[in-house]
């Protein structure tokens, strides 16, 4: 993950800390990842940017979408960041990563850039699908998006699994899914495959307690996500804790690239927004309950604290960033109410990938569109 | 009979549909995701769960036999995960049974293109289930038909696919007295002329129905009067009233929001040629459809690719050679 480091040279911070992490329940596993885990300051600086940015690009969402710039589906990630810039941590970008439409978060860790990610929800050419996916349909290489149908994706992260072993290119593919997904057949379906052909698949399990309205305790006979997987090995992992989670991808990448087949990590974390923002969040959930985990467990205000506490970073240079970071979401978020509409002449491109041009019907049998892959 | 100035959106006649259905056979029960504290995610469900609790409403499924399920979809584009059951188990079995095992449910949610849902939640499944023997297929236009034809769909004891839309779900319609007393229903099976005309036959379902009838408005402007057709249902599809329209106008249009090929407007186009209506066509059947391209995002793509009043009026002029 490439990003700025101030140029100014803080001779008299802390280089590198360690830190105790949550220790991780297991499944099926002899070891556990570490509880000590060490952290550098460029480290710390490049987790908290990062962490801001996929924060801040989140609640522009937010305003853009109560002003109507941002229309249809838009499922925002403020409160699980540190899922994300985890997993990333402990992966590289030649690795596979797939998940559902709570998505631009892990769009951002994939290497799309926030104006293209700001553009794209709110439907201009910029977009980085050229404003024809949405919220919900964002790729990047490596990266399969962004898919709206619940559990979908998880099958499909198993196949690039299989692609990367077949290849044989010592890649995986970090599969993500929700608690609400976690009870669908086709999860078992693709644990049992995975299992069987020892596929180079993490599965995750991001547990934010709500399957749109519906808690875990009335959703799922067993709320052991990280177990459900039976005889697949399994890790329930802090997931507010940026490190914790950078720790636990770190083992089951591990595991994954030995050739011991996949693994599952359950990240326990909590999204602050409503499932999505027709949803307010609060039919189903306190305010108290929400108030709660951000004054508790806030990764970035974790992180911050860490860094601070340990003299890893000052207070002014954290705050620099966040100029910087607010910056970078203002533009981002100029250029996505200015850049113009998708044109017309591309409204019937990339039916087919590979074929000739082709007429499409348009809505009547006098208007014939062109298609180019 | 005079109407009364009510008026209710889409989603409370079926809401009030469900509710005397509820109320008058105990059989019926209605299986919905969040449904309870979330009150349904668009809201039509909201309430029923705290007026008949959990032995009527919940989010599992029940199949006991003797009973009449209800099933909501939260969108028609998920119960692709679910279409396995509602072909094979639901629409087959009577037949697969030789008439043993009959299966009165209702499958209901809304279906077809939305606003900036994007390619996965925007598909209209109408053309998919009205192919299946076995499946009785209804898609309401306004709020009458909403409750008219839901009571009967609970009724039926067949298996029913209920296409609403969801972009209808908040337009008020004024509704008539008759239409709300807890005996109202609409038959399956039977389409309505919701405006007569001379000049042309204009047939459509769901939501374009409205379309129709705003283009048939400004076109009488002109002189062009458009008998425009509400199907009401899609299979069993009321061929005879299509026929009888055409008998008299000489020409046809079909408007939907779905896909072209191997559509409604297919069908219609293929019935039509096989019977007595044939002859009296001055020029071919023309379909007006949704653009043959997965839903795109961006508003200005997303506008061209459903039908637009400007373009069911040209299609209508160019069908009159006028």
């Amino acid at each position: 993950m490439q990003t700025v480091i101030s140029a100014r040279t803080y001779a008299d911070f802390t280089a590198q800390a360690t830190f105790e992490v949550k220790k991780c329940d297991t499944h099926k596993l002899d070891e556990a990842p570490a509880t000590e885990v060490v952290m550098t300051r460029e480290e710390g600086l490049q987790y908290y940017r990062t962490m801001q940015t996929m924060r801040r690009m989140e609640l522009k969402a937010d305003q853009l979408y109560k002003q109507k710039i941002i229309r249809g589906f838009c499922h925002l990630y403020d409160g699980q960041e540190a899922c994300a810039v985890g997993i990333e941590a402990s992966i590289n970008l030649s690795d596979h990563l797939i998940t559902a439409y709570r998505a631009h978060g892990y769009t951002y860790t994939r290497g799309g850039t926030v104006k293209e990610i700001m553009a794209e929800l709110t439907g201009r050419r910029g977009g980085i699908a050229k404003g024809k996916g949405g919220s919900m349909h964002m790729y990047c290489k490596n990266f399969y998006g962004g898919n709206g149908i619940v559990g979908a994706q998880v099958p499909l992260g198993a196949g690039v699994a299989l692609a990367c072993k077949h290849q044989g290119r010592n890649e995986l593919c970090v599969c993500l899914y929700g608690d609400g997904a976690a009870n669908q057949g086709q999860i078992f379906e693709t644990y049992n495959m995975a299992a069987l052909w020892k596929l180079p698949v993490i599965f995750v399990c991001e547990n934010n307690r709500y399957g749109m309205g519906t808690s875990v305790e009335r959703a799922a006979a067993s709320t052991d996500y990280y177990k459900r997987g039976e005889f697949i090995p399994g890790l329930r992992v802090d997931g507010m804790d940026v490190l914790c989670v950078r720790e636990a991808t770190r083992f089951a990448a591990e595991h994954c690239r030995s050739g011991k087949g996949p693994i599952l990590m359950e990240l326990q974390t909590y999204r602050y927004h409503g499932h999505s923002m027709s949803d307010p969040g609060v039919s189903y959930r306190t305010r108290e309950e929400i108030q709660e985990v951000r004054s508790k467990s806030d990764p970035i205000s974790m992180l911050k604290d860490r860094m601070l506490s340990n003299n890893m970073a000052s207070v002014e240079e954290l705050k620099e960033i966040d100029v910087e970071v607010r910056k970078e979401i203002e533009d981002a978020a100029q250029f996505a109410t200015t850049d113009p509409e998708p044109p017309l002449e591309e409204l019937c491109n990339h039916i087919f990938y590979n074929n000739p041009p082709l007429d499409v019907r348009g809505t009547h049998p006098w208007s014939k569109l062109k298609s180019v892959s | 009979m005079g109407l009364i100035e009510t008026e209710l959106t889409e989603s409370d006649p079926v809401w009030s549909a469900m509710d005397e259905e509820l109320e008058r056979d105990e059989r019926v029960f209605l299986m919905v995701e969040e449904v309870a504290q979330y009150d349904g995610a668009l809201q039509v469900s909201r309430g029923l769960w705290k007026k008949y609790g959990d032995k009527r409403i919940s989010t599992l499924p029940f199949l006991r036999a003797g009973l009449r399920p209800i099933c909501e979809f939260m969108t028609f584009n998920f119960s692709m995960q679910a279409i396995d059951q509602v072909i094979n188990s639901a629409a087959k079995t009577y037949y697969m049974s030789a008439g043993l095992q009959p299966v009165p449910i209702v499958f209901r949610g809304p279906n077809g293109a939305s606003a900036g849902v994007a390619a996965q939640h925007s598909q209209c499944f109408a053309a998919w289930y009205a192919h299946c023997p076995g499946l009785k297929v209804v898609s309401p236009w306004n709020s009458e038909d909403a409750k008219g034809l839901l009571k009967s769909a609970i009724r039926e004891d067949n298996p029913v696919v209920f296409l609403e839309n969801e972009l209808m779900y908040g337009v008020p319609f004024e509704m008539s007295e008759e239409s709300q007393s807890k005996d109202f229903t609409i038959p399956i099976g039977k389409a309505k002329v919701e405006r007569p005309g001379d000049h042309v036959t204009v047939v459509s379902h769901s939501r374009l129905v409205g379309h129709c009838l705003d283009a048939a408005a400004v076109l009488a402007k002109e002189g062009i009067e458009c008998e425009v057709i509400n199907l009401r249902t899609i299979r069993p599809m009321d061929v005879e009233s299509i026929e009888a329209s055409v008998m008299k106008t000489n020409h046809l249009v079909t408007v939907e929001g779905g896909w072209p090929q191997f559509g409604v407007g297919a069908e219609i186009c293929a019935r039509i040629m096989e019977g007595p209506a044939f002859n009296y066509l001055d020029a071919p059947v023309t379909r007006v459809t949704g653009v043959d391209i997965p839903m795109p995002y961006a508003k200005i793509l997303e506008d061209h690719s459903v039908p637009q009043i400007k373009d069911i009026i040209f299609s209508i002029k160019k069908t009159l050679n006028v």
